[in-house]
């Protein structure tokens, strides 16, 4: 059957770990199996996503269980592109991890570890039932868990700590959210609570459900006032770790708000308002403290919050326009921060420091790799015609025609920033004077490494800057898949039907 | 029996709250933990409390004519705890880990990160 492909990415990267953990000695066959299985579950990523697009939503019913009753697997458009994106960007953080993770840490299970994670991510966005997706969330956590303490280091611990307690508190919450949801729906399916919430005469518990999912997923996707843990802990591990997280664990809160939001609490313009000044808070204040850094990984860890901003802002307009801006900004994001932390590892392996000031010269010893590196940062400020531009302009023409010209002025303010930031990590790092490498122990240096490691870190980058033209570029066609999408999410009796209507024609 | 459930699942959450908010890592593991099996009994309460009328369909009717105990609270609740079963073990052997590495147990002090 045909509609089975949906467990496809899910079993693919299970199998992966699995093979992962029982190769735990052969490090050398860890990193092949690794970038195989990733190639292969990109392989299939695209087959699900085109198979998607042209047969519409496919369902599949864990254990042959009736719909509200058992476990929906659902692949929409929607979903099929979040786990394209996240073949995408795994494929390249895994290259990158096994051109710079130290072999000790790949000793102590960083590759399985990696694809329990992205199995965790391939899960959530394929879910169709509100537990079941808790449970994805805490696979996604525990692995990043360990994947953020895997080390040892007395910074990772300390970040470790802060981001534990606080993903734990988001999980709790959720928890109790899933509870009262349950308490008076009686479902647990996303598509039957679609239809049964809101036939529910107690509004004011509704909405204070509704809240207590947005802090839940808020946390989880470093809303204005709940982001703290995210500053405090992203800088600490390796650069791939922060690579996948700043691109992927922030966007699957984001995803999971965009879901709840547009299916189950829909229409409520006390909510709509709560996201909109939130958004509006997040533009600001991850603005702001990205001014303040001087170092670069920790600017970039402000800039994921800043630019959560965006597509929450879009979720609380609630237009079928700006859910296809959110939409396609979510397609850049997930790219563009990807491409971004590695990008920050690959200047901490040239210049063996994070702090701006202390380093320079890259241009001067580089200045093939700095043009590289010069798109990507370009592109997440959004200069036209690259990637970021695009769903800036929707997202602004939605704004104005709302009359809301206090969103413009945030969204401007934070492109400003963006840029201005952008622009001193160029001019410090890129084109100041450069100065000593320090020296550090057990550290080698980028410009002494073999060719096939310099190939391994540069080469995902490239590949990523690569897709990121490409979503500038061929803006048509990601527009297409954004409308598509919108569609999709704002008429959720699509999304009801595939889910619940499968059994009656069964 | 509802009134007294939802009494003790607010105390829970008190003070579950409150020991995340001292400043020693162990209060911290101890909140969580607590916070954890608020959010399970409030399940198990939302999901109806019926005694004695288990989920069975009698052999003549296809639908249950009675209220009866609504088995998936409990399944939920099963999965929560194992969860958060691993949850804190993984949080006892990172408090462990950091009271080595940074040598205290007081959260004010990792502050190293934030700056």
């Amino acid at each position: 059957m045909m509609a089975q492909i949906v467990f496809y990415p899910i079993i693919v990267q299970l199998l992966l770990a699995i093979s992962l953990l029982f190769s735990w000695k052969w490090i050398k066959w860890q990193k092949i199996i690794s970038n195989v299985g990733s190639v292969l579950s990109l392989g299939i990523a695209i087959w699900l996503f085109s198979t998607t697009w042209t047969e519409g939503t496919l369902t599949v019913q864990a254990g042959n269980w009736q719909a509200p009753f058992g476990i929906s697997f659902v692949s929409d458009t929607f979903a099929a592109t979040l786990v394209l994106l996240t073949a995408i960007s795994g494929m390249a953080v895994s290259f990158f991890s096994v051109g710079t993770i130290m072999p000790a840490r790949l000793k102590f299970g960083f590759l399985p570890i990696f694809h329990f994670l992205l199995l965790g991510l391939n899960g959530a966005f394929l879910t169709g039932d509100i537990f079941n997706l808790y449970v994805w969330f805490e696979i996604i956590l525990i692995s990043s868990f360990v994947l953020i303490t895997l080390g040892g280091e007395k910074t990772q611990i300390e970040g470790a700590i802060k981001y534990f307690t606080l993903n734990i508190f988001a999980s709790v919450i959720f928890l109790t959210a899933i509870a009262v949801l349950y308490g008076l729906t009686g479902s647990l399916n996303m598509a039957d609570l679609a239809l049964k919430v809101p036939e529910i005469q107690n509004r004011a518990l509704v909405e204070v459900t509704a809240i207590l999912f947005l802090i839940g997923f808020g946390i989880k996707s470093a809303l204005f006032p709940l982001y703290f843990w995210l500053p405090a802990s992203y800088h600490t591990p390796p650069p791939a770790v922060s690579a996948i997280f700043g691109g992927l664990l922030t966007k699957v809160g984001v995803y999971a708000l965009i879901r709840v939001f547009t299916l189950i609490f829909v229409g409520d313009a006390f909510l709509e308002n709560i996201i909109l000044v939130l958004a509006f808070l997040t533009l600001f204040s991850g603005a702001l403290g990205a001014l303040t850094q001087n170092n670069f990984s920790k600017v970039f860890s402000y800039l994921i919050i800043c630019h959560i901003g965006y597509m929450i802002l879009g979720l609380g307009l609630y237009t079928e326009i700006a859910i296809t801006g959110v939409v396609f900004y979510l397609i850049h994001d997930i790219i563009a921060k990807t491409n971004l932390f590695m990008i920050g590892g690959l200047i901490y392996r040239i210049t063996g420091t994070y702090s701006m000031r202390d380093s320079g010269g890259l241009y001067a010893k580089y200045p093939l790799i700095s043009l590289l590196i010069i798109i990507p940062f370009f592109s997440l400020v959004g200069v036209p015609p690259l990637s970021g531009f695009w769903a800036k302009l929707t997202l602004i023409s939605e704004s104005f025609k709302a009359g809301n010209y206090w969103l413009i002025a945030a969204i401007i303010f934070a492109t400003f920033i963006t840029l201005f930031v952008i622009a001193r990590i160029w001019s410090e790092v890129f084109w100041k004077e450069s100065k000593p490498l320090p020296k550090l122990q057990n550290f080698r240096y980028f410009e002494k490494l073999k060719l096939q490691k310099k190939i391994l870190i540069v080469g995902p980058i490239v590949f990523l800057t690569l897709i990121s033209l490409y979503i500038g570029f061929g803006a048509e066609y990601i527009q297409r898949l954004a409308t598509r999408v919108a569609n999709e999410l704002m008429d959720n009796q699509q999304y009801i039907q595939a889910v619940l209507g499968f059994n009656t024609t069964n | 029996m509802e009134l007294l459930l939802a009494i003790l699942i607010g105390l829970l959450y008190a003070a579950g709250l409150y020991m995340m908010l001292r400043r020693s890592l162990v209060k911290l593991i101890i909140g969580l933990i607590l916070l954890g099996n608020g959010a399970n009994l409030l399940i198990f309460l939302l999901g109806r409390i019926t005694k004695g009328l288990p989920p069975i369909i009698p052999e003549e009717s296809s639908v249950f004519t009675s209220a009866y105990a609504d088995p998936v609270p409990q399944a939920l609740i099963l999965t929560a705890i194992v969860i958060s079963f691993g949850l804190q073990s993984f949080a006892i052997i990172l408090v462990k880990r950091a009271y080595k590495v940074v040598k205290t147990d007081d959260l004010d002090q990792m502050n190293s990160t934030d700056r």
